[in-house]
Order: structure tokens, then sequence, then C-alpha cells
């Protein structure tokens, strides 16, 4: 099996003869739609997270401070 | 009913504590194959002698279009199962498996009208193939759009699975419609019966390629899955405690 480069050189890679921008457009499109599927459902998950231990934080100083607003006379 | 009891409450928690310990070797499958593959596809496979540099875009379009096709099985399967036995896990998998579908689809409908441009001269045309591709995608829409539709989502998941599943019609159609139709889009190349038409120096990368989508849509799957079960478990005591550490 033939595993050598196949161009002549890096320019020659990036003009694929003249289908570089269709090869390297669709490449991309399909890179940042890979990066996009891994990556949103992770922050969205830390996101909740992050939520959830601040509304414990607000409800635990609630408990421990709770408001006055009535003594105030 | 105790049943129905386990799978409703039991199974999403399941779900996010067994598969943890899966998700970082899927992510290394996926990114050393799609890597791998992407390199000896772009740089080393041999130029065809008819369509020269462009068909390298086969690398991902054949890969992305396989998936576009598996994942309406998977949507449509555990939206059925969903459907059936009222698993809670199983209507998740079907919401993530619908954008995830949607996502792919649009992937590859979108290196098909690249790589149309400088092998045929046009983005786009009527084919059957391109055609079918097309109703596959407006499906996916279809299944998301109605799960967002309702209030309550029982009855979301219940009308987006049952067009899941009348859509699956689709899919021999897309399989079928080289044949068929003998118009435009080329035929397979990779047969599981018979001899692929594709040589061996350019088939190893597109197999390599094949897996590692495979492994990637196994990974975000279950990510995505993962994800939908935290907002839906938020409430709950395994969430919280969860968010605590």
């Amino acid at each position: 099996m033939n595993l050598n480069f196949q161009f002549d050189s890096v320019s020659d890679f990036f003009t694929m003869s003249g289908h570089g921008p269709y090869v390297w457009v669709c490449y991309l499109v399909t890179y940042f739609a890979i990066g996009y599927l891994m990556v949103a459902p992770i922050v969205a998950n830390r996101r909740l997270l992050a939520r959830l231990k601040r509304q414990q934080r607000l409800e635990q100083a609630e408990q421990h401070y709770p408001l006055q607003s009535e003594n105030h006379s | 009913m105790a049943w129905t009891w386990f799978h409703q409450l039991g199974s999403p928690k399941w779900f996010y504590q067994k598969t943890e310990a899966w998700l970082p070797w899927l992510a290394v499958a996926t990114l050393v194959l799609i890597t791998w593959g992407s390199i000896w596809g772009l740089a080393f496979a041999p130029m065809d002698a008819k369509q020269g540099n462009s068909y390298r875009i086969i690398y991902i379009h054949v890969p992305a279009a396989f998936l576009s096709l598996a994942g309406y099985y998977v949507m449509a399967i555990s939206g059925a199962i969903g459907l059936i036995w009222k698993m809670k896990v199983a209507s998740l998998v079907m919401r993530s498996a619908a954008s995830i579908g949607a996502i792919l689809t649009f992937v590859s409908l979108f290196t098909g009208a690249v790589w149309g441009k400088p092998t045929w001269g046009t983005w786009w045309v009527w084919d059957a193939r391109i055609t079918s591709m097309l109703i596959l995608f407006f499906l996916y829409l279809g299944v998301i759009a109605l799960q967002n539709a309702f209030e309550r989502e029982e009855a979301a998941n219940k009308a987006s699975a049952i067009l899941a599943l009348v859509g699956t019609v689709n899919i021999p159609i897309i399989y079928k419609s080289v044949d068929w139709w003998y118009t435009l889009h080329q035929p397979a190349t990779i047969k599981f019966v018979g001899k692929s038409t594709i040589d061996p120096s350019m088939m190893y990368p597109l197999l390599v390629m094949v897996i590692g989508f495979y492994c990637l849509y196994a990974l975000v799957l279950i990510l995505r899955t993962r994800s939908e079960i935290l907002v839906r478990e938020r409430k709950s005591r395994w969430v919280q405690e969860l968010a605590t550490q």
C-alpha cells in the first residue's frame, strides 16, 4: 500500500490543485460541528450544577441568618 | 405497577452513574480515530483519478451520512421503547438523538453540496438520494419541533416518538435511492455483500473515519442524555448532592 505524502509541497497540500477551498471548508464545518456536539452538553452540565450549588448556599444562609424585617420598630 | 415506578425513578440515576466511566475511553477513541483518519485521508490517501482531490471530502461526508441514518434508528427505537414501556431514559435518549441526528444530517448535506460543485458543477440537484436525505433532515427537525410544542413532556414524547416511527419508512428509501433511481449521486462504493468498488488505499482511512464517527456518536449521545437527565432530576437528592461536591 502506498503511504507517501501525496503532495509536492505544503502549499500544494493547501491548494489541492484548485480543490483546496472545497475540501477545507467541509473539514472546518465538520470539526466545528463535532466540537459543538462534544462541548455543549458538558458546558450545560457544569452551568446547571453551579446554579444548584448557588441555590443551596442561599438556602443555607437563609437558615443561619433568617431575615428579621419585622423587628425594626 | 412496581416496575413502572422502578423505571421512572430508578433508571436516570443509574444511567448517569453507569456511563461516567465510559466517557474518557470514548472521548480518547473518538479523537484519536478522527484525527488519524483525517490526516490519512487528507494527505496520504492517493488522489482520485476522475475527481482529483475533491474526493477527499468522502472521509467526512460518508461517515456523517452513515451516522445520520444509524442515528435515526436509535431515535425511532428509543422513542418506541419510551412509548411502550414508559421508560424515562429512553425518551431522553430519543430527545438527544434528534438534535445530534439533525446536526449530522446537516453536515452530510453541506459536505455533499460543496463536493458537488467541483464534481458535478452544481451545489444542488433534486436527485433521489439528496432529496430523501433532505426529507430526513426535515424529519429530525419535525421531531425536535414536536418535542418543544407541548406543555406536558409526556405528550411531547408520545407525539414525537410517533412521528419518528412513521418517518422510519424514509430510511430504506434513502439506502435504495441510488439503485432505484439512477440519477446523479454515485452508488455505494463500500458493500457489505460482494466486492467494494473502492481501492483499499482509499478505503482503510474511510473505515477509520467511520469507526471514529460511531465512537463520536456514542459519546455525544451519552453526554447529551446525561445533560437531559440532570435538568429533569435537578430537584432530586442525588443531583443536589452532586452539586454540593
